[in-house]
This record gives structure tokens, sequence and C-alpha cells, in this order.
């Protein structure tokens, strides 16, 4: 059952990945990539992490995934639809490029013991989770917020518009 | 129940397409998605073998919250970068009505 899980999910992530770098509408790319993260939570959940499961889907579904759609509507035009292929020698170099990166992975994986490991050692629990980063990451929590705070600003300063320069626009 | 491994080669499957990607792809929002894949598939490889880990002892800081954790601040991390990504595609739109990036040459010395 697990199994059947697991090959889903693989499906699922994997082809959504393809769906969001090939389809010809990038909405349709948007939600591929949206499924692709799902999958990824899924994963999460098999390998007994339900926190950070939880955690992706609210933040890349919920949040990512929807500011994604949101800036595809803003920015689309006509001229999308007629999206100029990449020039064959390029589409060639860039699945070689993958291709060669993904088997080396998978070659130091199979060539490695890794696949005696079959069950989970330990899962930490919620609380295990909470000590740490109120304890031992605590500074790391207080520089991701200054960070967070930062590329909201960042981002805010970028997008804002100006009176008289969205009228010579 | 799956072993590590294939938790692990469904990791690389992710960040070789991410690279595909990075690769062939000229629009903006194409890279963004495919830095995205790549951020997922290294998060991934961070949670299965910290679930793994066979020097893992609950309770002590190599227990494996410590992947978890560290994938909490990475997704955080993803989510700020990527709104950053989404106000400059924003703008370029607004400058150059266009979000292809061989186009986006205005700072080319």
């Amino acid at each position: 059952m697990a199994d059947l899980i697991f090959l889903a999910m693989m499906v699922v992530t994997v082809g959504g990945a393809l769906v969001a770098l090939e389809a010809d509408e990038i909405v349709y790319g948007a939600i591929g990539l949206a499924g692709s993260l799902f999958g990824v939570a899924a994963l999460f959940f098999l390998l007994g992490a339900p926190y950070v499961a939880v955690f992706q889907i609210t933040v890349y579904i919920g949040a990512v995934a929807v500011l994604i759609l949101f800036t595809v509507m803003l920015v689309r035009t006509e001229k999308w639809a007629k999206e100029v292929p990449p020039k064959s020698l390029t589409k060639l170099s860039g699945i070689l490029t993958g291709l060669a990166v993904a088997i080396a992975l998978a070659l130091a994986v199979v060539a490695s013991d890794l696949s005696g490991d079959t069950s989970l050692q330990n899962t930490a629990s919620f609380l295990d989770i909470g000590r740490l980063i109120s304890t031992s990451f605590a500074p790391v929590l207080e520089v991701l917020a200054m960070v967070l705070a930062a590329s909201i600003v960042g981002a805010l300063t970028l997008s804002r518009v100006d009176k008289d320069e969205d009228e010579t626009a | 129940m799956n072993s590590l491994s294939d938790f692990v080669l469904v990791s690389a499957m992710l960040f070789g397409i991410g690279i595909y990607g990075l690769v062939t792809k000229r629009n903006a929002l194409r890279l963004l998605f495919a830095v995205e894949l790549m951020i997922n598939a290294a998060n991934l490889n961070f949670i299965a073998f910290s679930q793994y880990a066979p020097f893992a002892t609950p309770g002590t800081l190599l227990s494996n919250g410590v992947g978890q954790t560290f994938v909490l601040f990475s997704i955080a991390l993803a989510a700020a970068e990527a709104a950053v990504i989404l106000a400059i595609v924003v703008v370029a739109y607004r400058l150059h009505r266009d979000v292809d990036v061989s186009e986006l040459n205005s700072m080319e010395g």
C-alpha cells in the first residue's frame, strides 16, 4: 500500500514538474508546479514528517502558487501565445545537462549502501522541532524573520508605482 | 516501506528537470519554476536523510528534528525569494512589456 502511494506521488511530483516547464500556457505551468509541490508534500508525509508537509502545503500551495498565478494574470500578453520554442541545440543541451546531473546523482546513490536502510530510524515529534527552533536555532529564526521583512519591503519598493511615472508610462 | 534511495532518486529526477528548465527556458516565470523545483529537490533530500540517519538519537542535536528544522527555514527563504522574483518580473513587464530574459539587457555593459 505504501509502495502504491509512493509510486503515485512520484508520478505526480515528476509529472507536475514536467508540466510546469513544458505546458504551452504558462497558467497550466503554474498549476503543474503546484501539483509537483503537493507531491513533494505527500512524500514528506510518507517520510514521517507531517509538520513539514503541512507547512509546505500552506506556504507553497497556499501562498507561492497563488502569488505566481496572480503574477501570471498581471503580466499575460498575447505574445506568449506564440512563445518562441528554444532552438533545438539549446533544447538538446538542456536535456543532456539535466540527464547528466540526474544520472550522476542516481549512480552515486546506487553505488552507496543507502538502499539497505528500509525503515524510518526515528521520527521527531512536534515537541522536538519546536524545542530545536526555539533553543539551538533561535538566532537563525531571528535572522530569517529579518530576511522575510526585508524581502517584503524590497518587493513593495520594487513594484511601487509613482503617480507621475504612471502617467508617462 | 520504501527505502531511502527511492526518495533520493525522486529528488535527483526533480533536480535534473530543474536544471533542464534553467538551461532551455527564456521566460522569467519558467526560470522561477525551475528554481523552485530544484529547491524542493534539496528539501526532499534533507528530510529523507534526516529520517534515516543511523546516528540520529532522539533529544540531541543530532536527532532528525534538525533536518526538518532546516527544511522549515528553507521553505520560508524560498517563499521570500519567490516574492522578490515576482516583484522583479512585474517591474520588468511594466518597463519592457515582456518577461523574456534574453530581451532584458538594458543593464548590459
